[in-house]
């Protein structure tokens, strides 16, 4: 283009026309509506399958199940949500979660930032050793240790308990709270943390009087991120636990059951009602957090 | 260390800089000791117990006593047309969902990489796929997916794309797409963030040099971004690639262990749990975990290489 227009100089009135108009408003929208397009097709491919979950929920049962289909309910109605909430198992499961997945969180801040307090702040024989125990550990395949852990898990009477859960899905939120919080904590400059020393401060006060506050909005990402996997783990919830009151979250969005019992046709404006539920507090966590949780996600795999 | 700075006196700098590197060492170690107790009584104990098991009949809640049988148990799996399967079609959804993430999240990547008004927003509503968890996300696309009541069908009729409705789920010819797809919508969007957060770190001066030298955008991909994105690439891959390997949820909450649908990591929690051959069943987790292994060491050398 611009070639064309510098050479041809003398007859370049088309050219410059056309120039003209793709620097106007008009212009510029019209050469950029494609790529507005494709912006567009992301923007509902990624968000399409939540809207209609949405839809479902506050569609009533017998606009649901006919066809053809209407895209918005007529009577929209909150039935669903109510019977999704009603469901004994369902209200445990939110409990359940919830304790599991805040123990594990908890368990792992705690512990995972005094190993990244060693690994990102001594230099020491091993150290890289240990991170690279704790990288592999993140790829590690959970289901390679099934068989172990059920043994193990019912030798100690953890059988169908949530403690089963907490002590099992430290495996994969530890090692992962550990190298993250570790590039946290390199991240920081020293003064600080010398100026603490020669005030005769000891390395446990210079802790969690001056690292742990400065890394805070690390533990936040980093909390959430382990909060969310062990909030959506099924493998070994589905293998430890059996009985209806210890369900989790992503085993009870399976368990639902038709009204009359039979499970020919499942409840699927209740199923709806009961997804909305457990994803819009992660959602709404996730889009607050949402500069930070790239940070995270970025220190956790690109950096590795 | 960190207290190189407090003057010492050179006589004894030496030997007191080693005894308080010693200290420091021994602190260290303390603060590592909860961390490396948990991974060695979660991850490396289990591990080692598997391959014991995986050498004898163990069963659980047996009557008889547990014996130790050797290489029986892989000499079995050797003849497991069922576990050969899942093996098959587990490497088969890795390699498509693999193949159309990288794919489609290189694209969108690219997009929300170039400024537009809305790119925050854009940004942030990638993250709502990755937030859902899986088992809800299919609950989501199976109900979408419904022959009867579904989204995709009713849709896919109007528009006359599809002559008839599908049962997508039921029918063989086209259970893995299905599961694909689900896999595709979560994870497509966090694989364009990884390679977003590569592509954010490339210099703009060198796409600006490249325009002076008149080189074209394909050019400019081909040599500039290519390259340069080349380790998020590669990570970006290995990450999605051990995952998809251990895919358990999605085809479970599709299929439940529907035998033609198993992948392996669903044919190894049926035989523990549901059959209870603890000994086998370590033997497939021996199995599984080598197979993952070995396309860990095949992209670590492709790495090396590529580095030279």
């Amino acid at each position: 283009m611009s070639t064309v227009s510098e050479t041809a100089r003398p007859v370049s009135r088309p050219v410059s026309r056309r120039r003209a108009f793709r620097k106007s408003r008009l212009g510029r929208f019209v050469t950029r509506s494609p790529f507005y397009l494709l912006v567009v097709i992301i923007f509902v491919y990624a968000l399409f399958p939540f809207l209609w979950a949405l839809r479902s929920a506050f569609t009533p049962d017998n606009e649901l199940f006919s066809t053809p289909l209407q895209y918005f309910p007529n009577h929209p109605t909150l039935d669903n949500f109510t019977a999704a909430l009603q469901a004994s198992f369902f209200r445990h499961a939110l409990l359940n979660s919830t304790i599991v997945a805040g123990s594990v969180t908890l368990l792992s801040l705690a512990i995972g930032s005094l190993a990244a307090y060693a690994l990102g702040r001594f230099r020491f024989r091993g150290r890289s050793f240990v991170m690279y125990l704790m990288l592999s550990m993140t790829i590690f395949p959970q289901i390679a240790i099934l068989g172990a852990l059920y043994t193990t898990i019912s030798k100690f009477h953890l059988y169908d308990k949530l403690g089963a859960l907490i002590f099992s899905y430290l495996i994969f939120t530890l090692p992962f709270t550990v190298w993250v919080l570790t590039s946290f904590m390199r991240a920081l400059p020293r003064d600080l943390e010398e100026a603490a020393y020669v005030d005769g401060a000891t390395p446990i006060q210079v802790f969690y009087k001056v690292l742990l506050p400065l890394i805070a909005p690390g533990l936040v990402t980093t909390g959430l991120l382990a909060f969310i996997a062990a909030w959506n783990e099924y493998l070994f919830a589905l293998s430890f636990i059996q009985s209806p009151n210890n369900y989790t979250v992503p085993i009870a969005i399976t368990s639902f059951v038709g009204k009359s019992g039979s499970a020919f046709q499942q409840p699927w404006g209740e199923i709806m009602a009961a997804t909305i539920i457990v994803t819009l507090p992660l959602i709404v966590a996730v889009l607050v957090l949402q500069k930070r949780i790239l940070a995270g996600l970025t220190a956790g795999a690109v950096k590795g | 260390m960190s207290s190189v700075a407090t003057p010492v006196p050179p006589t004894g700098r030496r030997r007191r800089r080693s005894k308080l590197q010693r200290r420091q060492t021994r602190l260290a170690w303390l603060l590592l000791v909860p961390s490396l107790a948990v991974v060695a009584f979660v991850a490396i104990y289990p591990l080692g117990k598997t391959v014991y098991q995986s050498f004898t009949n163990q069963e659980f809640l047996a009557l008889e006593p547990t014996k130790w049988v050797g290489l029986e148990n892989y000499r079995e799996l050797l003849h497991d047309t069922v576990f050969r399967h899942a093996v098959w079609k587990t490497i088969e959804f890795t390699l498509i969902t693999v193949g159309f993430e990288f794919a489609l999240g290189l694209a969108i990547a690219l997009v929300v990489n170039s400024s537009f008004k809305g790119r925050g927003v854009m940004r942030a509503v990638m993250l709502v796929p990755w937030a859902i968890p899986t088992v809800v996300a299919a609950q989501m696309w199976k109900w979408m997916l419904d022959d009867t009541f579904g989204v995709v069908n009713d849709a896919g009729t109007r528009l006359h794309i599809l002559s008839h409705s599908q049962a997508w789920i039921s029918d063989p010819s086209t259970a893995l797409a299905a599961v694909c797809a689900v896999d595709i919508w979560k994870t497509t969007p966090f694989v364009a963030l990884l390679l977003l957060a590569g592509l954010q770190v490339i210099p703009g001066d060198l796409y600006e040099a490249a325009e002076v030298d008149g080189a074209s955008q394909l050019q400019q991909f081909r040599k500039i971004t290519l390259p340069l994105l080349a380790p998020a690439i590669l990570v970006t891959l290995i990450f999605r690639t051990l995952d998809a390997l251990r895919v358990f949820d999605v085809f479970y909450v599709f299929f439940g262990n529907r035998p033609d649908t198993q992948t392996m990591a669903i044919y190894n929690q049926d035989t523990i749990v549901g059959d209870g051959h603890v000994g086998y069943g370590a033997a497939i987790s021996v199995a599984i975990f080598l197979i993952i292994a070995l396309f860990v060491v095949i992209y670590v050398t492709f790495m090396r290489v590529t580095e030279d």
